[in-house]
């Protein structure tokens, strides 16, 4: 490579200034000493370019957010604010007629944690306050409700689901149905009744028995966190240098391609893994997430998406030129499907087709995979290695293809 | 010695949207070693190219060039490694200091730690920024910006320096140093320097000038073979002071009249053939005396073609209503504890071309803003055409043009859909936009370009763009802030006589600018330092301040940097 450090310099004559004195400073010794070793130059123009970026981290702010202040913002309002589990949910009760069976049948939602009962003596009333939002059901006891028990006819109850989130109307549908078929069981045994079962389905829920959405949230969200830093906060700073002319400037002096990336990279590996860690710290000891696999697994599979993140946001800079420009991609590119297309919020197997293709194309997809499975399975190494693998591709095609985009030249 | 640079048949195109842009249509040159060469040409000559093509940044489409014996396209890191560029922005990192914005070229550019104590006082002797080592880039001045722009390309000391206009936008003073630091290099370290500039005055300190124009080397020789082959070609006309601007405008339009530009209370003519401009029908009071040609008269005999611009068809005379259109009296500005315009007193008359002079920072530009009622005063009384700003500013906004220092347009517009929404802006409606948009297109002669994108046009065709769209309203009154900080000399001219034929309508114009020579266009004028008044009068008047024994006739520059010094004396 580069033998540019040996090349001769002019001798500088130190001259005292003849004719005008004033500027009779001596030049001796700039330029004329010993040449230096070729691998040490490019030792030296590294540690400036790394030491340059590590000091215009610190001086900026908005650097900081983006790696530090953003991540635990998220992570915060993700494991405490937002969860997936429907808790407390009002549901109005109209008991028509009461009677034994009817109220013993609303203790059963009293008892529920899912459900917070408010009970009515008429339909209207429910439903008014389903219309004024005050309550997300209604379950109707019949007047008739103790007498078709006794019977041997069906008991039905009504129960009316306000639709408008799909989601959360299924989600309670379908909890009604339990503590129905709960407390039809219970009643039965009491009065002694055979209950007749084709089957008997006794789940099971393994690696996150509880079914704490925050257990599989909180490892997505370190992907999210990882490719902020990685990809997005790495796009802004490398197009600033394009818009400020900075690079401009870096590119006529001996400094290589390799070193300028390497001077990008090598800061910002080690911001995007400081944030992992203080990422890894709060979902364990926070928000008690367990951690069943390896810790030098982790490491090195956040290494693998790091330089993949990292290699997706040199590309956009370098492509793009433009902080604004850089920026917008990097959120549609790398932000946004690494929220909505990585199976952190929302699973893949429920995608339309042509969606569940497009994700394949989402690093942060394998990494999503990846981290759900160290947290809450352990080192399942037939998941592990076949995404690690797709991550080692990406990483290997985005920094590529980054080296082959950056010329030195400014066209 | 061999050459440090050559270049043969060096050609270079650009794509601009669909049109294809020859930056460079095959020239062939080579430089002198140790000494300073001017790379002079108008905007969009291909000056910056040629820089970038010298330091590998570009590759050529045809041709070759040739740096310190390197192949600068195949072998670009061996030039890199022994040339030192500075962009025209050069890029410092504003959020580093000084000394660590030093340390990252010296690293970059392998300067062995042992040598740097040397290295860096010689530097900071040469550039003054000794006291500001740990103050951040993005503090400094424009002009100190520059001094640590060059210091950091001179790390280590190269043997060819490329300057790509080091001094656009730079005040007199830091002009003036950064020259001084350009010929101790020269001098002291045997440096070979290829400077470009748009100033012309800068290109009679050059030991030799490369003269480029629309791609191709128009001429290259020391200065006075530019300036010589005028000798007795250009005279000096005097006339009645309050004529003169009209004593111009009819100079130009005679026969044999290569050009003719106002010089404090005279003409400066440059006739095309020995003799001297007709004068007899101008009446007994105007006398002709010839003088010495300078460089800029042979540079505009090169280029200038004959086309008759017709200035400005169709200014309605502006009857003033008052014969003071600004009046300003104990104009203060503070911003916190900061004194940006301190206690401000000096008046326009209706008509006039008033120029403001200042070095970067001096408070011109708030100055400006308070004018146009941009920038509610702090304290101070400030009339504008008749209006006490503080009561009606909308109202006298309506009588006043402004054209910002940046290009305010808006690029991705075509030029007639610019002029339309800024018609529309200012409230004319139907037939009134329609007229007034015809004759801003043809009165700035930008009819043919009425469809181009404004954003891709070059720097000049921009201003003259900006200047239409702040005439649209037929304002009583024009402010132009820097309205020709960086356009080549050529395209400047043409301002000027719009300028010139505007103010003969009696629309008053206030300017502020940084080229000493456009001081001598204007009427009367103040210089401000720090935010406060030095001097207010004619161009002769402030000149005269400066005269010494050892310097009886001043130049504008010259009186300016007497006036700066004697303030920081005091």
């Amino acid at each position: 490579m580069s033998t540019t450090s040996h090349e001769q310099r002019p001798d500088l004559a130190s001259e005292s200034g003849s004719g005008s004195g004033s500027e009779s400073g001596s030049v001796s010794g700039s330029g004329s000493g010993q040449p230096a070793a070729p691998g040490c130059g490019r030792n030296r123009r590294l540690r400036g370019l790394l030491r340059k970026e590590w000091l215009q981290i610190l001086r900026d702010p908005s650097s900081i957010a983006i790696a530090f202040v953003l991540p635990v913002a998220l992570l915060l309002l993700f494991g405490y604010g937002v969860s997936l589990d429907s808790k407390h949910v009002p549901v109005g009760i109209v008991i028509e007629l009461p009677g034994p069976e009817a109220a013993s049948f609303a203790g059963a939602f009293r008892q529920s944690q899912y459900f917070a009962p408010v009970f009515y003596a008429t339909r209207q009333e429910a439903r008014a306050a389903l219309r004024a939002h005050e309550l997300d059901g209604i379950v109707v006891i019949p007047a008739d409700f103790a007498q078709r028990l006794k019977g041997d006819r069906d008991a039905p109850v009504q129960v009316i689901v306000n639709g408008v989130n799909a989601n959360s109307a299924r989600l309670l549908s379908a909890y009604v149905q339990g503590v129905w078929s709960t407390w039809m069981q219970r009643e039965l045994s009491d009065r002694l009744i055979p209950v007749v079962q084709p089957v008997n389905p006794e789940t099971r829920i393994w690696f996150n028995p509880e079914v704490r959405s925050r257990n599989y949230l909180v490892p997505g969200l370190l992907v999210v966190n990882m490719t902020l830093v990685g990809a997005l906060l790495t796009a802004l700073v490398f197009a600033r240098e394009w818009e400020r002319g900075t690079l401009e400037a870096l590119m006529v002096t001996p400094v290589t391609l390799r070193e300028i990336l390497l001077g990008k990279l090598l800061p910002y590996f080690v911001l995007g893994m400081g944030g992992m860690v203080l990422s890894v710290l709060m979902a364990l000891f926070l928000f008690q997430v367990p951690m069943r696999g390896s810790l030098w697994v982790l490491a090195a599979c956040s290494t693998l998406f790091l330089l993949a993140a990292l290699g997706m946001g040199l590309l956009i800079s370098i492509v793009t030129r433009n902080q604004f420009v850089a920026g917008m991609i990097a959120i549609l590119a790398t932000f946004l499907p690494a929220f909505l297309l990585s199976g952190f919020l929302f699973d893949i197997d429920s995608m339309p087709v042509a969606v569940q293709a497009i994700t394949h194309l989402v690093a942060a997809r394998y990494f999503v995979a990846i981290l759900q499975t160290l947290f809450l399975a352990g080192d399942v190494w037939s998941v592990i290695l076949p995404n690690a693998a797709a991550l080692v591709l990406m990483a290997a095609f985005f920094l590529g293809l980054s080296r082959r985009r950056l010329h030195k030249r400014i066209e | 010695m061999s050459t440090p640079l050559a270049a043969s048949d060096l050609r270079k195109t650009f794509r601009s949207g669909k049109r294809t842009v020859t930056a460079l249509d095959g020239i062939s040159l080579a430089i002198a070693a140790g000494g300073v060469t001017g790379l002079i040409g108008p905007d969009g000559a291909g000056k910056t190219t040629l820089m970038r093509l010298a330091a590998g940044l570009l590759v050529p489409d045809a041709g070759s060039i040739v740096c310190l014996g390197h192949d600068a396209t195949r072998e670009s890191l061996a030039v890199q490694a022994k040339v030192g560029y500075m962009p025209q922005r050069f890029g410092l990192y504003e959020d580093l200091s000084v000394q660590e914005n030093l340390d990252l070229y010296a690293d970059l550019q392998g300067l062995p730690p042992a040598e740097r104590p040397d290295r860096y006082a010689r530097l900071t002797e040469m550039t003054g920024l000794g006291p500001f080592a740990d103050r951040l880039a993005g503090q400094l001045s424009g002009g100190m910006k520059q001094k640590l722009g060059l210091a950091c390309t001179l790390v280590r000391p190269p043997r060819l320096l490329l300057l790509d206009e080091p001094t656009v936008g730079v005040d007199p003073v830091s002009r003036r140093e950064l020259w001084d630091i350009v010929y101790t290099l020269v001098r002291d370290e045997d440096m070979t320097v290829l400077l470009s500039t748009a100033y012309l005055d800068e290109a009679e300190r050059c030991a030799d000038v490369i003269l480029l124009h629309q791609g191709r080397v128009v001429g290259q020789g020391p200065p006075a073979s530019f300036s010589d082959p005028l000798a007795g070609r250009t005279f000096l006309v005097t006339g009645p002071v309050a004529e003169r601007r009209r004593l111009q405008a009819s100079l130009a339009k005679r026969p044999g009249v290569l050009d003719a530009v106002l010089q404090g209370d005279a003409v400066r003519v440059v006739t095309d053939a020995a003799h001297p401009p007709d004068c007899d029908d101008l009446g007994d009071s105007v006398t002709c005396e010839p003088v010495s040609p300078r460089f800029e008269d042979g540079f505009i005999a090169r280029l200038k073609d004959k086309q008759d611009h017709a200035p400005l068809p169709g200014v309605a005379d502006v009857v003033a209503a008052e014969d003071e259109a600004i009046g300003v009296d104990g104009l203060t500005k503070r911003f916190g504890d900061f004194t940006a315009v301190d206690n401000l007193r000096f008046t326009v008359r209706s008509g006039e071309v008033f120029g403001l002079l200042g070095a970067n920072g001096a408070g011109k530009t708030t100055t400006f803003r308070m004018l146009c009622g941009l920038l509610p005063a702090t304290a101070g009384r400030l009339r504008v055409a008749g209006v006490d700003l503080r009561r009606a500013a909308a109202k006298a906004r309506g009588r006043i043009g402004y054209m910002s220092q940046k290009f305010s347009l808006y690029g991705n517009l075509s030029v007639r859909q610019n002029l339309d929404f800024f018609a529309r802006a200012y409230g004319l409606r139907g037939q009134g936009v329609r007229e007034r948009l015809d004759w801003a297109l043809s009165a700035f002669e930008l009819t043919d370009l009425a469809d181009a994108e404004s954003g891709t046009l070059p720097l000049g065709y921009r201003q003259r763009l900006a200047m239409a769209a702040a005439l649209l309203h037929e304002p009583e009154i024009l402010f132009l802030d820097e309205p020709t900080s960086g356009v080549d000399p050529l395209a400047r001219r043409e301002f000027w006589a719009r300028i010139n034929a505007l103010a003969e309508h009696g629309v008053t114009v206030l300017v502020t600018t940084h080229f000493m020579e456009e001081a001598e266009y204007c009427d009367r004028l103040v210089i401000m330092a720090a935010g406060a008044l030095l001097a207010v009068g004619t161009p002769a008047e402030i000149k005269a301040r400066a005269a010494r024994d050892d310097r009886p006739a001043p130049t504008m520059e010259d009186a300016f940097i007497a006036l700066i010094q004697q303030e920081g004396a005091a």
